[in-house]
């Protein structure tokens, strides 16, 4: 996907790095509590990771701002109160929105405050560089976030519930694999996610004899 | 639930409604130190202290907010609040216990960002604890974290004398192992308090 070894990113690469390449669910593995509780179904997933993503906007926009205010000994608790102005407004944005998504998510939408990928990306991003460049970072962040939710909800809800988006997919003959949507399910599914991954990755370097890892990593 | 008696809460908490295998809480912690036993026990132990006294302080800070009404500070208060209970751990423990302090290293200021913490506060002000019921949660909590993370750490010890296909090894086992923990305490749902 992207040119790697290139000196000087260019904005798309900056991009494309939260989605593809440190995708923050498959390849950092952050912000699991989020990325687990919540999926239970494709909504769910996509609002969660539209919160998330207006909060890691917000707080690069702001700690990008005031990176040369922000003393260096209080940065990381600035950063923390920054994160948890954004994550109020979200709370009470969603509570306006829709009440029932409001009580389906509960109280992880407050939890994103303590959500890693958005102190690491203020830490490790937004406080080193320039309003444009850690925006579109963030953006490119967010997107891989809400793509990764989305991975994982879209599969529970399929076989969880036989439906996705809530409409129903099998026909009423289908039996749904109750665990799914149970906490089992969300560490089975992200396991099953990462094997996939890893699978893709080992595979690049011996591209001799995939076919029969295929096997194993299609087993959830 | 307001009325749950407090065994029921502890039980519920330490075992049906454990915080890590069925409310995803916690989790950075419990895939990161779960290596090795004997790092597992003094990370839980200061966990739990720390959510202790979270909640204790949340349960004052909430009857504060809610009798200012300002109720919109409630998260950025709560979040400061389990930020500077961190940093005071951190000073008693080097003052009292030097080595406990090297021990733990850089996992302790981390506790900051464990969600762990932060959803035994907000869960106790949505459920509407006491402050009895607040403690006794949070102890429940501490202590189901504790459990989850040595028994993870006790597969993950016996797992490394195994031979494991390439493909598995790292983060996805550590999910395919923790799911089938979580499909165990399964069995406990319905314990104490239930839903």
């Amino acid at each position: 996907m992207a040119i790697p070894g290139q000196k000087q990113l260019t904005s798309m690469d900056e991009f494309l790095e939260g989605i593809w390449k440190q995708n923050p669910v498959f390849v950092m593995v952050l912000g699991l509590c989020p990325a687990l509780a919540v999926t239970v179904s494709a909504v769910n997933a996509l609002a969660m990771g539209a919160a998330t993503t207006f909060v890691l906007l917000g707080s690069a926009l702001l700690v990008s701002l005031m990176r040369n205010v922000i003393p260096k000994e209080v940065r990381i608790a600035t950063y923390i109160v920054i994160i948890a102005t954004f994550v109020t407004i979200v709370d009470y944005l969603i509570a306006a929105i829709s009440l029932e998504l409001y009580e389906a998510l509960g109280a992880f939408i407050q939890l994103i405050v303590v959500n890693c990928i958005i102190l690491g990306r203020a830490e490790a991003h937004a406080s080193k560089h320039a309003p444009g460049r850690a925006v579109i970072n963030a953006l490119g962040m967010g997107l891989g976030f809400t793509i990764g939710l989305f991975a994982l909800g879209s599969v529970r809800e399929i076989f969880g519930a036989g439906t996705l988006f809530g409409v129903p997919l099998f026909g009423p003959d289908f039996q749904p694999w109750v665990v799914m949507v149970l906490p089992p399910g969300g560490f089975f599914v992200l396991g099953a996610w990462l094997l996939l991954f890893n699978w893709w990755r080992n595979r690049k370097p011996a591209a001799s004899e995939p076919a029969n890892v295929v096997r194993e990593a299609s087993h959830g | 639930m307001a009325d749950a008696t407090l065994g029921q809460i502890f039980l519920a908490t330490v075992l049906a409604n454990n915080f890590v295998l069925a409310m995803f809480l916690g989790l950075c912690p419990f895939i990161g130190v779960s290596g090795r036993l004997n790092t597992a026990l003094p990370m839980g132990a200061a966990t739990s202290f720390v959510m202790l006294v979270a909640s204790l302080c949340a349960y004052g800070l909430n009857w504060l907010v809610t009798t200012f009404e300002l109720e919109f500070l409630r998260l950025i208060s709560y979040i400061v609040i389990i930020a500077s209970a961190v940093q005071l751990v951190e000073m008693v423990l080097k003052k009292y216990s030097p080595a406990l302090f090297r021990a733990l290293g850089i996992y302790l200021p981390l506790i900051t960002t464990n969600c762990a913490i932060l959803g035994v506060a907000l869960f106790q002000t949505a459920r509407e604890y006491s402050l009895a019921q607040a403690l006794v949660f949070s102890l429940g909590g501490g202590a189901g974290f504790t459990l989850a993370l040595l028994l993870m750490a006790g597969l993950r010890e016996r797992l490394n004398l195994a031979s494991v296909p390439n493909v598995v090894q790292g983060t996805a086992l550590s999910l395919m192992l923790a799911g089938l923990l979580s499909l165990a305490f399964m069995g406990f749902a319905g314990l104490g308090a239930g839903e």
